[in-house]
């Protein structure tokens, strides 16, 4: 009788709490599905400003896209070589695919250097308390960002 | 045939630059002219200046104590080996195993010369850390890498593949697999740790090796660990046995 009722209580454990592995999402967190290495639904059904997404990409303390690719914004002088150049990214890739690009690289490339700008933020390694929990871009940011590159033709 | 060929020449190509990326570079190599002007002269190197506060935290005889660093190192640290200087960290079973090069230093200071301890990168131990690096400047960085440093070594080495951060990068991403290219504005190195404590110029600080790490941790938008941590220790043991081979710079001066 004891050990059957030790036997319940291990089973009614909430060991996953304890395993720290339900810590919740955010709840402004959109999620998203991959069909087709792309993500065909905008993200919280978002529009996207391209306008608002160019100045996302060149802004160091925003995406800070040209830290790595060289992109066609001339008024910035310094654009990086980590990564391809973007110049024409809208006659190779869909929208979808642009989309999973941003959000999560590392489901195309499991070794790639870019960061997921909005990867489920639970499976980040010891974030600093100032982003814990958080994306890196928000959903809106994400899809104006997508809207911009949709338009380098 | 031709498709032979064209695999033959394509691993060529592969080879050579895997032998060329495993060839440890200086920061120094990746500088401007005029900011490898700036290090080697050393009036204009800003890092000098800490080098002489080191100099005199190491003279410094204080009332009513035996010793000073000086007494038993001399004046200028003449009687210093220049090659244990240079094979920092070491493993040392006294000590409780794995030794940086500040933690021999602040061992002396604290056991030796009976002084109130110093915390890891207390500007003085960083002052003195520096004056002793610089006394093996030139001197060939040869580490340990067998022996009772080999487990070690290898979890130093887990460390620098493993992601941090919201960013989820990791140190071998940039200083292995894109060293050489552009970061915005700026070339990534090899991260080699040969030219540590060295003078920031964007920072304008001496800065350690355990202060460095922080910052890239913060550009990873992760929790760094102390200075002086377990994991802050293994990094260095890995980035010094990365840098075999190199010259010590001490103080080095970077961007």
């Amino acid at each position: 009788m004891k050990l059957l009722l030790k036997l319940l209580v291990a089973v009614l454990m909430p060991w996953p709490l304890l395993a720290g592995e339900q810590l919740p999402l955010p709840a402004e967190y959109c999620n998203w599905e991959v069909q087709d290495f792309s993500i065909k639904q905008p993200l919280c059904d978002l529009r996207g400003d391209p306008e608002q997404g160019r100045r996302i990409v060149a802004d160091s303390h925003g995406g800070n896209c040209l830290a790595c690719h060289r992109l066609p914004i001339p008024e910035e002088p310094l654009h990086g070589t980590v990564g391809p150049p973007l110049d024409g990214l809208a006659g190779r890739m869909s929208t979808g695919q642009m989309r999973l690009h941003v959000v999560d690289q590392r489901q195309f490339n499991p070794l790639t250097i870019m960061p997921g700008f909005y990867r489920d933020p639970r499976l980040a390694n010891r974030v600093a308390d100032a982003f814990f929990g958080k994306t890196f871009l928000s959903a809106q940011q994400v899809e104006d960002v997508v809207a911009y590159l949709e338009t380098l033709q | 045939m031709m498709q032979a060929r064209r695999i033959a020449v394509v691993a060529a190509a592969l080879w050579a630059g895997m032998a060329l990326a495993l060839e440890p570079l200086s920061g120094y190599t990746f500088l401007a002219a005029e900011t490898r002007a700036m290090q080697d002269d050393e009036f204009e190197n800003p890092g000098m200046m800490t080098v002489d506060q080191g100099a005199v935290l190491f003279r410094e005889h204080r009332p009513y104590e035996e010793h000073a660093c000086a007494d038993c190192h001399g004046a200028d640290g003449e009687t210093l080996d220049r090659e244990k200087i240079a094979s920092y960290p070491v493993y040392d079973e006294t000590l409780g195993g794995l030794v940086t090069l500040q933690e021999q230093v602040q061992h002396c200071w604290e056991i030796n010369m009976d002084r109130f301890p110093l915390q890891y990168d207390a500007p003085e131990l960083v002052a003195l850390e520096t004056f002793v690096r610089n006394r093996a400047h030139g001197q060939v960085i040869r580490v340990q890498t067998d022996g009772p440093l080999a487990a070690l070594l290898q979890q130093g080495e887990q460390l620098y593949q493993t992601r941090f951060g919201q960013t989820g990068m990791a140190c071998n991403q940039c200083h292995v697999q894109y060293q050489g290219q552009m970061l915005r504005g700026q070339q990534l190195s090899q991260g080699q740790a040969n030219g540590f404590p060295e003078y920031r110029l964007a920072k304008g600080e001496i800065t350690s090796l355990h202060k460095r790490l922080r910052q890239c941790f913060i550009s990873f938008r992760a929790e760094p660990f102390e200075a002086g941590s377990d994991e802050f220790r293994l990094l260095e043991l890995y980035l010094m046995s990365r840098a075999n081979g190199l010259k010590i710079e001490t103080p080095a001066v970077r961007f």
